[in-house]
């Protein structure tokens, strides 16, 4: 559509203004800023040495942080598919409640997320850690039962070995698994509402058509609810992967000092190493993968 | 194989408290093109859906082709339905839509190519295949979905108003075509309408229905001409209902009074002693205006309206200043439509068998 005078272009750039405006100082800028930072040098007490170099782009590639990565991008897509496997056939169930019951079940799934994301990340710290509400009752409540059968039938091995298990906590804080648990805790709304909103919309006289036509209810459900609902499931991927990919909080505080993610190294070369340059040096190597695996993933969703 | 395409045995179908099908007994011959009537909301949906495994019956057997279904999935049926608002796959092309059915059933690429190309021959869609369902016209989408589901030959075509969504000429016009397609085709159709025109032209027979029973199953005609009840008399086409009590019976007759000392005559069809309240109905094209007494049963009466409606003329009748019947007179001649002026003195006057006896 072309505005047919100059007066209609004076009102579309009126009405586009403040949007503009605000994409210029708070996210052109900044994004020009960072990415000019990321050719430069560190100076030798912290600041920038601003001369060209392609030396932090090098040091990206540097195996220790390519493992951060590596692990950083196993994390994030596995986020992705237990929220998609478990975010799907929930927006299904809810989307096909009688109308009346659809909105009391997408508000309890909001509700938790009225408390801060900090203080429930920080709840599952307190869920995971040795000390926690899951170990409480491995090496309390399992593991007496264990001793229990133990005493009681001595000749079964099996029960004494398992009371040995459980004597020590399960190693749960820490680890990659404690980080995707907070993750998909985190995101899981993310994907059931794309999802939801998808599902919802189905005709489901199509399934109906579907059956009619000797399809069985695995079939029907390939061949026409999944790909009239694929961009849901598209838009609910990159939903959750993306904040995934860059997360940090999360690793931070339920990865403990072994599981670090990307995001955690660039807070660390702002923080604590000053390197400025280094830092958006990752940053905009992790903006360009984004970028390029959500083009794919539309691509593909697409078809 | 068995006489009858389909059985419905007392099937009963309940939602909740509602009882949307009740006792509903139907025997539905192989080659049939059979209609299932009423106003919306009397459960002809509701039993087309049971036939064709969508709902599972409260109550009651449904057999198809003399199996009993019980609670065989839809796709295991060896029915297919076309619905009522097409329920085309919108991301598969026109191919794909009409070759789903065969897919299913693993029949080879070759057959599928043919059958495909087949279908869509018979149903005037030649060339459409790479088209998407959002790129047709209703009509086209109608025609896309009676291929969808005759390539696979079922033993029987659901259609739920089929029809509904198209404008009167091509609803006419696909009436018609159809029609010839089930004659041509030999598949047993059920055809779910609420247009009693639809079902009068198209049926072998018609099921008519409401409030979830089956009130009278006949052929259009038996349907049109001897209605059952009051009810199917007036669902089905115009009729005048006459309210009285019964005065005489003799010979195979029934004289009845309707309002004060006017007497009309109807066949003895049911049983009716002298005074019971029944309802006498006759279709306004079986009656007749005269300004003599040609017949002494005649009623005497007075115009009161006359409305030209192209292919005849409407006249309200009153007779005896009490009751109003309404008179249809086929425009033969130019001059006949203007025979009659509002005022005039008539004779009002039917064949005995033309009316029919109903309870009151």
């Amino acid at each position: 559509m072309k505005p047919r005078s100059r007066r209609d272009t004076w009102r579309l750039l009126v009405l586009i203004a403040p949007s503009l405006f605000w994409l210029l100082i708070f996210f052109l800028v900044p994004l020009v800023m960072v990415l000019v930072i990321s050719f430069g040098q560190r100076g030798t007490y912290g600041g920038i040495v601003w001369d060209f170099t392609l030396s932090n782009y090098a040091r990206f590639f540097d195996p220790l942080y390519l493992r951060i990565f590596g692990r950083t991008a196993g994390i994030a897509l596995a986020t992705t598919v237990i929220c998609l496997v478990g975010g799907y056939p929930m927006a299904y169930f809810i989307a096909t409640r009688p109308p009346r019951w659809r909105n009391t079940l997408l508000l309890l799934l909001m509700i938790p997320f009225w408390t801060n994301f900090l203080i429930r990340t920080y709840a599952w710290l307190l869920i995971l850690r040795d000390q926690g509400l899951v170990n409480m009752v491995w090496t309390g409540a399992v593991h007496n039962l264990f001793l229990h059968l133990a005493t009681a039938y001595p000749a079964a091995t099996l029960f004494s070995s398992l009371a040995g298990l459980t004597s020590v906590p399960l190693e749960l804080f820490g680890t990659n698994g404690a980080i995707i648990v907070g993750l998909v805790y985190a995101w899981l709304p993310d994907m059931v509402l794309p999802c939801y909103a998808a599902i919802e919309r189905l005709d489901f006289s199509l399934v109906e058509a579907a059956q009619d036509l000797y399809a069985n209810r695995v079939k029907s459900f390939l061949r026409v609810v999944l790909p009239l609902t694929m961009p849901g499931l598209v838009a609910g991927s990159v939903l959750v992967f993306i904040p995934a990919l860059g997360a940090y909080v999360t690793p931070d505080l339920l990865g403990g000092a072994k599981s670090i993610m990307i995001g955690n190294v660039i807070y660390s070369q702002f923080m604590s190493a000053r390197d400025y340059p280094f830092g958006s040096a990752i940053s905009f190597v992790l903006m360009a993968i984004m970028l390029i695996a959500t083009l794919i993933y539309f691509r593909l969703g697409s078809d | 194989m068995s006489e009858h395409a389909v059985e419905l045995v007392r099937v009963d179908k309940h939602f909740g408290t509602v009882v949307a099908v009740d006792t509903v007994s139907l025997s539905i011959r192989n080659g049939e093109f059979y209609s299932l009537l009423g106003p919306s909301g009397c459960g002809k949906t509701t039993t087309l859906r049971l036939i064709a495994g969508f709902e599972m019956p409260t109550a009651g057997q449904v057999y198809i082709d003399g199996e009993l279904q019980g609670e065989t999935p839809p796709y295991r049926r060896p029915v297919n339905t076309v619905f009522q608002n097409y329920a085309l796959f919108p991301h598969m092309s026109v191919f794909q839509n009409v070759a789903f059915g065969l897919e299913m059933r693993h029949v080879s690429k070759e057959v599928i190519q043919h059958s495909v190309f087949e279908v869509l021959e018979m149903v005037q869609l030649p060339g459409m295949e790479r088209r998407r369902p959002g790129q047709l016209s209703g009509g086209q989408q109608q025609r896309v979905a009676l291929a969808r589901a005759l390539v696979n030959h079922p033993k029987v075509l659901l259609l739920d108003e089929p029809l509904g969504a198209l404008d009167l000429k091509l609803r006419k016009a696909m009436q018609l075509e159809l029609k010839a397609l089930q004659e041509r085709v030999g598949i047993t159709f059920i055809y779910v309408t609420h247009d009693q025109e639809e079902a009068l032209t198209m049926s072998d027979r018609i099921a008519v229905m409401n409030k979830g029973q089956v009130l009278q199953i006949g052929t259009p005609e038996e349907i049109y001409e001897r209605p059952a009840s009051r009810f199917v008399a007036d669902f089905i086409g115009e009729t005048n209902f006459l309210e009285g009590k019964v005065a005489a019976v003799r010979n195979g007759e029934v004289a009845v009074e309707i309002g004060d000392a006017l007497l009309v005559y109807a066949p003895l069809e049911r049983d009716a002693v002298v005074g019971d309240t029944v309802v006498i109905a006759v279709r306004p094209e079986k009656i007749s205006l005269s300004t003599t007494p040609e017949d002494p049963r005649a009623l005497p009466g007075v115009v009161r309206e006359v409305v030209y409606v192209g292919t005849d003329t409407r006249y309200l009748a009153e007779l005896a200043g009490q009751v109003t019947v309404m008179v249809r007179e086929q425009n033969l001649a130019e001059e006949t439509a203007r025979r009659l002026s509002a005022g005039t003195a008539v004779y009002v006057c039917w064949q005995p068998q033309s009316a029919r006896l109903l309870r009151g």
